[in-house]
């Protein structure tokens, strides 16, 4: 596995080396292989460890490129000039939130912590590893949000939760 | 050409959102809201920066077709893309929580459930 992902890496950056392969040169083609069994001896006890293979899954994949141009980066979009024009006029109402995203697996959750950190204006803190819940900095809490135990998922992430169980759980 | 001025207009947007950033870190009152300015729309101002530099492989490989020079430039960008995307979040989630366990806590909160929560 390891030296799938390493041989692929290598590829990718010495793409345009030659032409007898396509893009690449033998030379270099050979040193990724060498290369990339190294790497994989070297860190066989520390990646890729896990026996769960349920992310080899093309349709996974497949979400993911969808999730990453469509949905997340509108979102990315809207949020920034959201923040851009907060940065302006300095109208802030921050605060720490609970959420429930409901996610079970620790790779899903990192998932979505990304993609919330990712999009301005949210910041995840800190993850209750008990409960999957989320701790969330909201730069502009919604009035009567603060009051709830858990605010709601909709108006902190939108439909982030729902990509990241479809992409990662 | 064409392609050039979507160069600068990409350009544009992008420091135009890195320079808020900076405007947002020296505004903002507390470390998390400052984090919200540094690091996130950073991002996105690099995104479209990089953005910039895949267009311009693109039109120099489509003109000149010269592979070995211009494939690497593509490439490389959309790795160092993917690679930013994936350690910012990290960094400023590790920043903050950093900065909460401290006890650091925000300014101007209406509400803090995570100090609720450590108090009990």
């Amino acid at each position: 596995m390891t030296f799938a992902f390493a041989f692929l890496a290598y590829l990718l950056l010495t793409a345009g080396s030659g032409t007898s392969l396509i893009y690449w040169s033998i030379p270099e083609f050979v040193a990724g292989v060498f290369f990339s069994l190294a790497v994989a001896a070297v860190t066989r006890n520390f990646l890729c460890r896990s026996r769960n293979f349920r992310m080899l899954n093309p349709v996974r994949w497949f979400y993911f490129i969808i999730y990453g141009f469509g949905p997340f980066f509108i979102a990315m979009a809207k949020a920034n000039l959201d923040v851009a024009y907060r940065v302006i006029t300095g109208r802030i109402r921050p605060g720490i939130v609970k959420i429930d995203p409901g996610l079970k697996t620790d790779f899903g959750l990192t998932f979505l912590a990304n993609s919330i950190t990712l999009t301005p204006g949210t910041l995840s803190v800190d993850v209750d590893e008990d409960h999957n819940y989320l701790y969330v900095h909201w730069i502009r809490v919604k009035e009567g949000e603060e009051k709830k135990e858990f605010a709601d998922t909709k108006l902190v992430c939108g439909s982030f939760p729902e990509w990241a169980r479809r992409v990662a759980d | 050409m064409w392609v050039d001025y979507l160069i600068y207009v990409f350009l544009g947007i992008g420091l135009t959102f890195n320079g808020l950033g900076a405007v947002g870190l020296l505004r903002f009152p507390d470390v998390y809201t400052r984090l919200h300015a540094a690091t996130k729309t950073t991002t996105f101002g690099s995104i479209f920066t990089s953005l910039g530099v895949i267009t311009f492989g693109i039109a120099q490989l489509y003109l000149t077709g010269n592979v070995p020079e211009d494939l690497p430039l593509i490439t490389h960008t959309i790795i160092a893309v993917a690679c930013l995307i994936l350690t910012n979040p990290v960094s400023a989630h590790a920043v903050a929580r950093a900065a909460h366990r401290s006890g650091v806590r925000p300014v101007k909160a209406v509400v803090d459930k995570l100090a609720e929560v450590r108090k009990k």
